[in-house]
């Protein structure tokens, strides 16, 4: 008998009698002021939140913010950087990268998070071995939580798909609080409406 | 094999004050973290039932569910493995390695490969490999077992990482800042992310609708070796296993919440499909998982999300150590699926308990750890594997208060010898309760003395 | 109602005070009390060393002692928890069932069962630690346990606010075990001292005088732990201070 017969031949004679699955019920809360609740949980994370000014471009947004940058990745259209996203082959190239620039699908203001997704990376590994992380959100795709955050069909359909909360983190010495621990060291969100992600405008790969 | 002496080991652990002090502190202000958390939550009680229901369905259900995620996740393009145990996952993942020729491994946290003890199986067959959790890769530079499956080098201060770093990766021993010593470790390790044939990590929740598996991280390692290297591995207890995705909804909110009083971990990431041109295997590990689900009153242990909420809590564990339980798992949870393991090596765990039930409060399943403790103490003494002194002590004590006479006896006796007894022959090295306490005082009658004398006797 | 009394063995050697006082409280309230004088213990210290057939033979006595009373009262937290909860190594009989479901720890019978509220009688112009036994506490559910989120209350808490001049003090950890834990105390020695002696150095700094408790076997180990560290600490039980102690 193979492993993959034996183990389930052994679960399936030792599982306990049928428990019934609940049901998730809503915890349904308005809310009044998505973005401000999700600025407040993305703080207290140790993201923060550039606000972009009229008349100034995101890139020299972008540039103004992280002044010693020499190489910005973006992944969106939306933002040039000094190194297109086409133009970069295996995802270890991506190691000298100071700014890598996403947009995120959307927001959750229960926690801060982005969501992300191998369409909004190009790159997956973008998200990772930047030195920064600058991602744009739009604050009307802000949800209230996790739940509703589950609902999203990018669970289904990506092959990769990560809430950043924040930059990177650890506080495995002594409890002492470390932002910026092995991935980003910053991670900044610009509050700003843009195109629909899944459009055919975006540059990005899918690796 | 022999028995693990955990109040021999907690007894060094306290002697060392410094470190001991910091440790129950430092954990303690975790669990303080938890209550924050779970105050600001309304429905954090309703949560904490919806999961446990949800993972005590999952598990009367566990065949199908693993079917349906193998059948899931094969479809999106992974490998998927079974093994048997421990012995069998080690060779499963050496063969995937080989096959690919990677000879350096980076791999994020897993408590089911320390389990495993995959680590020395590999080195010893030429595979280089970088734990690459912080916590973790301290232990590993100092060749200890980790001793908290959330923090693995909270036992350890500041000075003791320098002299670690110090002696193996070159940093400046006398440098004890903690954000140097982290910049240090970061450095050292960027490398072997981009150099690294394959990748490993565990995986926090499977599920089976969608054939994906989650991990949950706040260093960034996990994500930088997923996706970096060709070939990503994923170890993985079926007792991981969640039906929906929209379950997700109920354990992200509570895992980083009860593990570290923070909303959510700082990157969450959800795997269904390798990269493409890459390799995703997952190996599924029993064991010893489905036997322990046959257990009429030890299933529930299975319920667990591995938060480390319990260790947080337990004044046992904060005081002794995750050290001093000889296991990969310790504290609470530890001393309930540790003897399922090996039930002589780890007979001493069910002990170290004042069955307080803290860690059953602060359990984000609702798994019933104190009585499972309590249980685990019978099984133990039925197997015979109680210490010889503690076998005796009861078998006097049952004959002892099971006769009106022996008892009247011997509880005069004691008032008695209280009072008589002169005080180097109450405290020396045996009698246990003094040597940290003075023993209560003995009063001038017994309770029955004084009611026979002033009630008049029987009734 | 038949009220009899239950006195656990550690009470009945080294704190009589405290079954003469709790036996003195419940008379004070009107209740007959009953003190079967064949009773020795409930079977704990068997039971929680996992050696059930050990205990058989004393619970079965607690058994027949306990018959036919419609509350069997006791001044321990941990012993009406074990009858309650855990007492099985005995045949279940109806008998025994019964026995089983009427016993009551003191503070359960007064506040849930006669539900006295008002101690005119008591005055403790102290500072005090309010200390609940684990099994108190979470066993017998007779407070808010800081882990759990729901509404505060706390059944001890309630009857001592209303003694006259007692003053309560929180310490940091208001309900981090003691360390007693029965055979703990001795087999597992060094954390057991360590987490009384953090206990009652906890209480000191918040600045308790006495500490009261429903839980005589958790105080044995404190005040031994008090006494040893040379700290001003004085240890009473809630009988006696319900009971009129001014000290």
């Amino acid at each position: 008998m193979n492993s993959r017969a034996h183990i389930l031949a052994r679960v399936r004679r030792n599982q306990p009698p049928w428990r019934a699955l609940p049901e998730i019920p809503s915890f349904e809360r308005p809310l009044a002021d998505p973005w401000a609740a999700f600025a407040k949980a993305l703080a207290r994370m140790g993201g923060s939140v550039a606000v972009p000014t009229e008349g100034v471009a995101l890139d020299a947004l972008i540039s103004a913010r992280f002044p010693q940058a020499r190489v910005i990745c973006s992944a969106t259209p939306e933002v040039t950087g000094t190194r297109a996203m086409s133009t970069v082959g295996a995802p270890a190239e991506l190691d000298d990268v100071d700014v890598g620039v996403v947009r995120a699908a959307f927001g959750v203001a229960e926690t801060g998070s982005v969501w992300l997704s191998e369409r909004e990376f190009g790159i997956n590994v973008l998200g990772f071995l930047s030195q920064h992380l600058v991602v744009l959100l739009d604050p009307r795709s802000i949800v209230p939580d996790l739940h509703h955050a589950y609902r999203h069909p990018g669970f289904r359909e990506a092959r990769y798909a990560v809430f950043m909360t924040g930059p990177s983190a650890t506080a495995d010495i002594e409890g002492v609080l470390v932002r910026g621990a092995q991935g980003i060291r910053t991670l900044t969100v610009i509050p700003i409406a843009g195109a629909d992600p899944r459009s055919t405008k975006q540059q990005g790969r899918t690796a | 094999m022999s028995r693990v002496d955990h109040a021999e080991a907690s007894s060094k652990f306290i002697e060392a004050k410094d470190h001991a002090d910091f440790h129950d502190k430092r954990l303690w202000d975790l669990r303080k973290k938890r209550d924050s958390e779970s105050e600001a939550m309304p429905e954090w009680e309703a949560l904490r039932t919806l999961a446990s229901a949800i993972k005590e369905h999952t598990l009367t259900h566990l065949g199908d569910y693993l079917e349906q995620f193998e059948k899931n996740a094969t479809a999106n393009g992974m490998i998927v493995h079974w093994a048997r145990d421990a012995a069998e996952h080690n060779q499963i993942v050496h063969a995937i390695l080989e096959q690919h020729g990677a000879t350096t491994l980076v791999k994020s946290k897993s408590m089911l490969t320390d389990e495993c003890e995959m680590r020395p199986f590999l080195e010893n067959r030429g595979i280089e490999i970088v734990e690459t959790d912080l916590g973790e890769r301290i232990q590993q530079l100092d060749d200890e077992p980790p001793s908290h499956i959330v923090v693995p080098a909270v036992h350890k201060l500041r000075g003791d990482v320098a002299e670690v770093f110090g002696r193996t990766i070159g940093t400046d021993a006398t440098n004890t800042d903690v954000p140097y010593l982290a910049e240090s470790q970061r450095r050292h390790t960027r490398p072997y992310y981009l150099k690294a044939g394959a990748a490993m990590t565990g995986a926090n929740f499977a599920i089976a609708e969608t054939g994906s598996f989650v991990v949950c991280t706040n260093e960034g390692n996990a994500d930088l070796g997923a996706n970096l290297p060709p070939l990503h591995i994923a170890s993985i207890g079926i007792e991981k296993l969640l039906p929906k995705v929209e379950h997700l909804g109920v354990f992200v909110r509570m895992l980083s919440r009860s593990a570290l009083g923070s909303p959510i971990t700082q990157i969450t990431s959800h795997f269904r499909a390798p990269r493409p041109g890459t390799e995703m295997h997952v190996v599924l590990v029993d064991n010893g998982r489905s036997e322990r689900l046959g257990m009429e009153d030890f299933w529930y242990s299975l319920k667990c999300i591995r938060c480390g909420a319990c260790m947080n809590t337990c004044p046992v564990y904060r005081r002794s150590g995750g050290l001093s339980y000889g296991s990969t798992y310790s504290g609470p949870i530890g001393v309930i699926i540790d003897p399922t393991f090996n039930l002589r090596k780890y007979s001493s765990l069910p002990f170290a308990s004042t069955l307080n039930g803290s860690c059953t409060s602060v359990c984000p399943v609702k798994i019933n750890i104190h009585e499972q403790i309590y249980k685990w103490r019978e099984v133990i003494a039925k197997r015979h594997q109680l210490p010889m002194v503690k076998k005796e002590a009861m078998r006097v004590a049952g004959k002892v208060l099971a006769s009106p006479k022996l008892y009247r006896a011997a509880v005069e006796a004691a008032a008695a010898g209280l009072e008589h007894l002169p005080r180097f022959l109450v405290y020396n090295p045996f009698n246990a309760w003094g040597r940290q306490r003075e023993v209560p005082s003995a009063p001038a009658s017994t309770f029955r003395q004084w009611y026979v004398a002033n009630r008049g006797g029987e009734r | 109602m038949k009220v009899a009394l239950f006195i656990p063995c550690y009470v009945d050697a080294f704190f009589p005070e405290v079954g003469i006082a709790t036996l003195e409280l419940l008379e004070r309230l009107g209740c007959e009390v009953d003190y079967p004088l064949d009773q020795t213990c409930c079977g704990q210290p068997m039971a929680n060393s996992g050696c059930h057939e050990d205990a058989h033979d004393t619970e079965a006595l607690f058994a027949r002692n306990f018959a036919g009373y419609d509350y069997i009262v006791t001044p321990s937290g941990s012993c009406a928890h074990h009858v309650r909860d855990q007492m099985t190594a005995i045949e279940q009989t109806p008998a025994v069932q019964a026995v089983r479901r009427n016993t009551r720890e003191l503070v359960e019978f007064l506040h849930d069962v006669l539900g006295v509220r008002e101690f005119p009688w008591a005055e403790f112009p102290h500072k005090v630690g309010l200390h609940i036994g684990c099994a108190t506490l979470r066993g017998l559910r007779e407070a808010k346990a800081s882990e759990i989120d729901e509404p505060a209350f706390s059944k001890p808490g309630r009857l001592l606010s209303a003694v006259k001049g007692l003053e309560f003090v929180q310490p940091e950890r208001p309900d981090e075990c003691c360390g007693f834990g029965g055979t703990f105390s001795v087999f597992e020695e060094p954390v057991s001292a360590k987490m009384g002696h953090d206990k009652v150095e906890d209480h000191h700094q918040a600045g308790a005088e006495y500490i009261v408790s429903p839980d005589m076997s958790c105080v044995m180990h404190q005040q031994g732990c008090a006494r040893r560290a040379g700290l001003p600490l004085k240890f009473i039980h809630i009988a006696q201070v319900l009971n009129g102690a001014r000290a």
